[in-house]
């Protein structure tokens, strides 16, 4: 028989509806999977076998009466910041301590709705503050690639996500639920050689996912091909009354966009993402992505966006300032962990240094500074201006042309350590991606080659508002010319 | 502008984190590090400009002014670090 945990996520659809497996056997494949593998890659921080099992049941049952979903019997990894009802949820910080959430967040309600099956809960880094994963309480995960030159360094997956990036690349899922604030889908998806998809802010509900910056987090998956990020995305969407931003629009079916021809589209390259010291090896496969899409007929534009250098320290504003406003729930009186004070003020200030890791601590306050009286104006009101400057480029962009294509990363994924003694070279890892969160625009992250030094690289597609089928359907494109089938060599 | 140890000292008391006097310095350089690189934010020119509030063109949703959720004081309470008789107990907030 072959090893189920390595198909794709359409594959074992078609298998389990052929009947050629149940859920319960690739379900019971994936726990073996994950028992043998989690401890050197240590992407679950919570693994639940017997909940897998009964749902896996519960959906070879469903399936026997005719009434599969569209995610029938499909195990998934879920990251640890979607509330799960009665399975710990910590967003892999301390302050959260056991907490135990009593209800389910919209997205993985939707999921199992569809017929999925959890396997647990994947790291990340605390709050979705990082993109490394080193941030997690849980510690690092390890990315299952490694370079090739016998040293053995532990890389990154990139972050938050990384938990998510690492349990797809390591075939420990068929897929899994990500969260988007500044790059968290995109990066680690670049990482390891996966396919991540934030969509337009709004497609997805918010409602039970651990909040950093409410204006800028989404929820999308991370999957092992195009294809199977639409199939996940379409399940994660919807219209939701407990959201109050969350869009009320139909998802669209993204699953056929995937092999749709490109022939006609306009693809623009923005020449501000053709930054200083990007390496020569990224240089290359952006000019190799923009050959592919010209062979297939696409029209390739050359565009402007000229803030585009402004998004990130924006963005390091506005997303603390929210972080700051967000995280002050955390107090140690309702839920979480408390440590006691000589007085009430006491408390709060020690659960909250105890609880809080040095990022999350830096970050709350960098927001709270900017956020505060005197400077309210010359940082949160400037960033916000500059935010709208970075929208009104791409307005402008997307009157010519229909996508656009950047690289998803400035580098292929470092070892630990390598930066995190300074926190501006770490923000920089976002410097592709987190102009779609600014802005609210989908964007999707493709593997397309491998480095030099073995190491796999990613290419990024940024569509118009509610145009995720653009992305699908480029992402396709790139995804066929790329040929993109390596995988990491197992080590663990 | 320049983040002192006193602006750290109060930035941390609004944030309701406690500081170790020896921690103060460090996180200043840090601190000044992120925002001196935020300042290049000064060369964009926002004359005329409306900061934004929202990405998406939406208007807030309005719903009839119902009781829609309630009534488990016992979910509410499962995760609290302590609770008696249905509520939750805290430390003395009033001397």
């Amino acid at each position: 028989m072959t090893d189920l945990t390595k198909l794709t996520l359409a594959a074992a659809l078609d298998g389990l509806e052929a009947k050629d497996f149940s859920s319960r056997e690739i379900t019971d494949a994936f726990i073996g999977a994950i028992e043998a593998s989690n401890p050197a890659i240590n992407a679950y921080v919570v693994e639940t076998p017997d909940i897998a099992r009964k749902m896996a049941d519960a959906s070879d049952a469903r399936r026997a009466e005719g009434k599969a979903g569209k995610l029938e019997g499909a195990p998934l990894g879920i990251k640890d910041l979607y509330c799960t009802k009665g399975v710990r949820t910590t967003a892999c910080s301390n302050i959260l301590d056991e907490f135990t959430p009593t209800y389910e967040s919209t997205v993985t309600q939707n999921l199992w709705d569809a017929g999925a099956v959890m396997l647990g809960k994947l790291n990340m880094d605390e709050f979705a503050m990082g993109s490394s994963n080193e941030t997690s309480r849980f510690g690092a995960v390890a990315n299952p690639w490694r370079r090739n030159d016998g040293a053995n360094a532990k890389l990154t997956p990139g972050g938050s996500s990384g938990g998510s990036a690492a349990a797809v690349a390591a075939d420990l899922c068929l897929g899994a639920t990500a969260s988007d604030t500044g790059g968290s889908i995109r990066q680690p998806a670049a990482f390891t050689g996966t396919v991540g998809i934030k969509p337009t802010y709004g497609r997805a509900s918010r409602y039970g996912m651990v909040a950093f910056a409410s204006s800028l987090d989404q929820a999308g998956p991370i999957a092992k091909t195009v294809e199977d990020s639409a199939i996940l995305l379409e399940a994660m969407c919807s219209h939701d009354p407990k959201d109050s931003t969350s869009l009320p629009v139909e998802t669209p079916d993204w699953r056929s966009e995937v092999d749709k021809p490109v022939k006609g589209m306009k693809i623009g390259i923005p020449k501000e993402y053709r930054i200083d010291g990007m390496p020569e090896e990224i240089e290359k496969l952006w000019e190799q992505g923009i050959a592919w899409l010209r062979e297939q007929g696409a029209e390739i534009v050359d565009v402007s966006l000229p803030h585009t250098k402004y998004a990130l320290p924006a963005y390091y504003i506005v997303a603390p300032a929210e972080a700051s406003s967000n995280l002050a729930r955390y107090d140690g009186m309702r839920y979480g962990a408390r440590v006691m004070g000589d007085n009430l003020n006491a408390t709060y200030e020690q659960s909250r240094a105890s609880g809080f890791g040095p990022e999350v601590q830096r970050r709350l306050m960098i927001g709270t500074y900017v956020l505060s009286s005197g400077y309210y104006d010359a940082y949160y009101i400037r960033a916000q201006k500059v935010r709208t400057r970075i929208l009104e480029d791409f307005q402008k962009v997307f009157e010519t042309v229909d996508a656009l294509l950047t690289p998803a990363t400035p580098s292929a994924a470092f070892a630990y350590g390598e930066n995190s003694d300074d926190p501006i070279a770490m923000y920089l890892n976002d410097v592709f991606t987190v102009t779609a969160n600014l802005a609210g625009l989908p964007g999707i992250a493709v593997p397309a080659a491998v480095d030099g030094q073995g190491l796999p690289l990613g290419l990024q597609v940024i569509g118009k508002a509610l145009d995720e089928a653009a992305c699908f359907r480029v992402g396709g494109a790139l995804e066929r010319a790329a040929g993109f089938v390596a995988k990491p060599d197992k080590w663990w | 502008m320049s983040v002192t140890k006193d602006d750290v000292r109060k930035v941390a008391r609004l944030s309701r984190i406690a500081v170790d006097d020896s921690r103060l310095e460090t996180l200043a350089g840090e601190l000044n590090g992120i925002l001196g690189w935020i300042d290049q934010l000064n060369e964009v020119d926002i004359d005329g400009v409306e900061p934004m509030t929202s990405v998406v063109e939406a208007s807030l949703p309005m719903r009839e002014d119902n009781v829609t959720d309630g009534e488990k004081p016992d979910q509410v309470l499962a995760n609290a670090p302590k609770t008696e008789d249905g509520f939750f107990v805290v430390p003395k907030a009033v001397e």
